[in-house]
């Protein structure tokens, strides 16, 4: 078992003497300060502050648009704004937020930073390729937001045809080209970690050494490398018959409109895992450390994390159980659905029996976790709703699916991205936040989160359809509560902006392990050095070292 | 008449059986959910709060196999939720299925209306209205992009495609007016594309369509049709051009020249008189046909086919039509 490990990573590392001698003052964010150094860098490190730079951005834009939804939808007629402007508003939000802030926002950011320094390696194994993703993603974000200024898009994220290729009177090429070259971004990331995750293993870190972290990450480039080119493929076609009229989609010029929804949600389903898996890597760090227990079922979780990336690909047509999709492929379509659905929403308690008879520390980032403990389960299962075809039928394309989804990608992965930022923020930037006002803030977003998204469950059932810029009067109380809570959520989003920032420059210095947590990027300086560690990190003799081992460790590693 | 509806009403109308059965469905998975989930939410808050960092918790290992725990927690749910599965897929496929004699509505979709047809050809646009006490089936299709009936009260919804026919059908038992909703997002006012459905007894119906205007029925509007199109003329028995004979088509195989055999459904109709050429052309014949692609409004083209399915050949002796 060692013996894979050690192979790629004897013959990559470096001597660590250059470095030894820089002293504390030289980590990766004091090397050098000018524009350049940053613009340039080929440091995952420094890269990863550049996409956390970025998306944050996007947050910030797809929030306002969120706000705009739910402003638009305290009153019933629609009184507030045009339908047209409430169809961009949701299409803006939507496509900020899936293509620019929640499929780059774990990877890009934390699995850039923290890979190298878990596997216990120098930087990724194509530095250059790194700095070119970021690049790409810049360039696909361009001509996004070139489509945003010049007057929007209203086709909703998933750009059906022909709707989006014939009919819609908006800036729907440049949105299109936008995504199509975004998608470059993450196969280049994907390509890069899987690489990085085979060959640049320190001596001693084998498999299952490794933390679920990275192996989440793992599971998400397999899906960034065999997904993505198809919807780029798709992206492309719907571009060539919306600017030359070349027919693929539209009847009108012999086409099938269905296949459009085929090649989009066989990559949208796997991108949903894209945006759960590494928030599960997440979860499944700080629970151990807050706990200060070995996770619950190491080698479990691990298998799990690819075993979810593998069957996620079979499951793509239970979007389309009322579009026109024959019986049969619904009824297998359905039966994969519940395959996939159950192991993923029972992780959860691998994360609740890791608590059980730990030592907790109730801090910010395990706050976070633990809501989306709650939150995941109740996404994961309402999930089961949508795949049972009877049920589907009649809460298809309602609020109901909206709710579920957002339990899942807020619930899941902002929570997950929230939590994760809060834990290595000192690892980040060298320095300590708030931790009373973090408190608050998980408190606040937990709530507002829920009074925004439960009642939707119900608007759902009670059969409001989305994408409504207007809606029957008697649903306009379970609305106006959403939009009430959406303001607590935007309060809870604004605080962290303010106080992470402040922490930059006033924050408290932030030891080396300030959580007492295991793995390797706690054994260096916080932040740490330019090339990571100053000696080689010392790998430990089983993942998840913490003082407080459950029976099952003695089973498997003893 | 606009719908009777409280201000918060947390068990919305059901009026056909399968709508109560799924609504019975979804409260009995919401027991499940309810099963699986609660548990967790209790541990979690008793867990933080019992071994908080210095509580004086036994932090003794259990000594309980890991394994064991990790194949029961997602082999017990899986099987759970399987019953659900069976249930929701037996349901699924009942709905899916019309009996023969169902009253076939025709709804064409269109950025943004409903129009709906009668089978004794009265139209509404919008708002529609159906007895209560038999089979109905919608015959949806679009006229541009993709759209969605949606009839919550019967609990079901299916898209409008715009190059195929697909149906919806259902028995309400109860009279009523319920909401008529688009569910696939279609471009500007996607959200007022909708109206009304109203079921009602069969005497008020019948009193309905005779109000609403009698026209002509589909069936004979399409006779109509068939002729001013000039599809006699090649198609009927005895005339020059030697085109197949369309009587007692419908529902039967079609040897293609290609090989194939397809079934004349509504669809393949639709298709066939919009492109009939190329690899839809019928074993035997030549490429003679012109294309009706652009040239027939989709209305038209729904009471063509149901003049077609009720075409029967006098002495051929198939019946094109079932009996119930």
């Amino acid at each position: 078992m060692s013996a894979t490990g050690s192979v790629g990573g004897t013959a990559r590392r470096e001597p660590h003497a250059p470095e030894a001698t820089l002293g504390r003052k030289a980590d990766y964010l004091h090397a050098d300060s000018t524009l350049r150094s940053w613009f340039l860098t080929t440091d995952h490190k420094r890269i990863a502050i550049l996409y956390l730079t970025s998306i944050t951005g996007f947050f910030v834009i797809g929030a306002v648009a969120a706000g705009v939804v739910r402003l638009a939808l305290i009153v019933p007629n629609g009184a507030i704004m045009t339908n047209d402007t409430y169809n961009k508003a949701f299409t803006i939000h939507g496509v900020v937020m899936v293509w620019f802030f929640l499929i780059p926002s774990i990877p890009a950011t934390f699995g850039n930073f923290l890979i190298p320094l878990m596997i216990g390696a120098k930087d990724l194994a194509f530095p250059k390729l790194n700095l070119t993703s970021w690049y790409v993603f810049m360039a696909g974000a361009f001509f996004t937001l070139v489509s945003l200024v010049l007057g929007g898009v209203d086709t909703g994220w998933t750009f059906y045809a022909p709707l989006s290729t014939a009919f819609s009177n908006t800036w729907v090429l440049p949105a299109l080209i936008g995504v199509t070259i975004v998608g470059f971004s993450s196969i280049l990331t994907g390509l890069n970690f899987v690489v990085t995750i085979h060959t640049m293993r320190a001596p001693g870190m084998t498999w299952f050494k490794l933390p679920i972290f990275v192996w989440a990450h793992y599971a998400t480039s397999l899906i960034f490398l065999l997904a993505t080119p198809v919807i780029t493929t798709a992206l492309i076609l719907l571009i060539m018959e919306r600017g030359f009229h070349i027919g693929v989609f539209d009847p009108a010029y012999g086409g099938d409109p269905v296949l459009f929804q085929h090649l989009f949600w066989f990559y949208s389903h796997p991108a949903v895992y894209i945006m759960v898996l590494p928030g599960m890597g997440v979860i499944s760090e700080i629970v151990p450390a807050f706990a200060q227990k070995k996770l619950f079922g190491y080698r479990f979780v691990a298998y799990a994390s690819i075993g979810l990336a593998s069957v996620t690909f079979f499951v793509w047509g239970h979007h389309m159980f009322v579009n026109g999709q024959s019986d049969l492929a619904s009824l297998v379509f359905s039966a994969l659905s519940f395959a996939v659905a159950v192991p993923s929403a029972v992780k959860v308690y691998n994360w609740t029996a890791t608590i059980h008879k730990g030592s907790l520390r109730l801090d910010t980032p395990m706050l976070y976790a633990m809501g989306y403990i709650g939150l995941f389960v109740l996404g994961g299962l309402t999930g089961l709703y949508l795949a049972t075809l009877a049920i589907n039928q009649h809460i298809h394309a309602t609020y109901f699916v909206v709710a579920h989804f957002h339990y899942i990608m807020v619930g899941g992965t902002v929570l997950a991205f929230l939590g994760g930022l809060h834990f290595w923020w000192p690892k980040f930037t060298g320095r300590m936040y708030s931790e009373p006002w973090g408190r608050v803030s998980a408190v606040l977003i937990f709530l507002g989160f829920n009074v925004t998204f439960f009642p939707q469950f119900i608007l759902g059932y009670l059969g409001m359809p989305r994408r409504y810029a207007t809606y029957p009067a008697e649903f306009q109380l379970l609305n106006v509560l959403s939009s009430a809570g959406a303001t607590i959520l935007a309060a809870g989003y604004i605080f962290p902006m303010l106080y992470l920032v402040y922490s930059l420059w006033f924050g408290r210095k932030a030891p080396a392990n300030p959580w007492n947590a295991k793995g390797l990027e706690w054994e260096t300086g916080s932040p740490p050095p330019k090339h990571n560690f100053l000696s080689p990190p010392e790998v430990p003799r089983i993942p998840y070292d913490y003082p407080i081992q459950a029976q099952e460790s003695q089973d498997q590693h003893g | 008449m606009t719908p009777n509806h409280a201000a918060l009403e947390l068990w919305p109308a059901a009026v056909s059986a399968t709508a109560s059965e799924t609504d019975l469905l979804i409260l009995a998975f919401t027991v499940l959910t309810l099963l699986l989930t609660v548990p967790v939410f209790v541990a979690i808050t008793y867990f933080a709060l019992r071994y908080r960092e210095g509580s004086e918790a036994d932090r003794q290992p259990s000594g309980i196999r890991s394994n064991l725990i990790e194949i029961s927690w997602m082999l017990i749910p899986f099987l759970l939720t399987l019953i659900f599965f069976v249930w929701g897929a037996r349901l699924y496929v009942a709905s899916r299925n019309p009996p023969p004699d169902a009253m076939v509505i025709e709804a064409i979709g269109r950025q943004w209306m409903w129009k709906f047809q009668h089978p004794t050809g009265q139209a509404e646009i919008n708002n529609l209205h159906l007895p209560i006490g038999q089979p109905i089936r919608l015959r949806i299709i679009s006229q541009d992009v993709i759209h969605a009936l949606y009839l919550p009260a019967v609990r079901l919804q299916v898209a409008a495609l715009p190059d195929r026919y697909t149906d919806l059908w259902f028995k309400a038992d109860k009279i009523g007016t319920y909401h008529l909703y688009c569910s696939e997002y279609c471009g500007t006012d996607h959200s007022v594309m909708g109206g009304e459905v109203t079921f009602m007894n069969p005497g008020d119906y019948q009193d309905w369509l005779t109000h609403a205007g009698a026209q002509q029925s589909k069936v004979a509007a399409g006779r109509t049709l068939y002729e001013a199109y000039g599809c006699a003329g090649c198609h009927d028995p005895g005339s020059a051009v030697k085109a197949p004979s369309l009587a007692g088509l419908y529902g039967n195989p079609v040897k293609l020249a290609d090989g194939r055999t397809v079934t004349a459904d509504e669809t393949w109709l639709r298709e066939k008189i919009l492109n009939p050429n190329g690899d839809r052309l019928a074993e035997g014949y030549k490429q003679v046909m012109p294309s009706f692609a652009g040239r027939i409004p989709e209305d038209e083209l729904g009471r063509l086919i149901d003049f077609l399915k009720s075409y029967t050949a006098p002495a051929s002796g198939k019946a094109a039509q079932a009996t119930p």
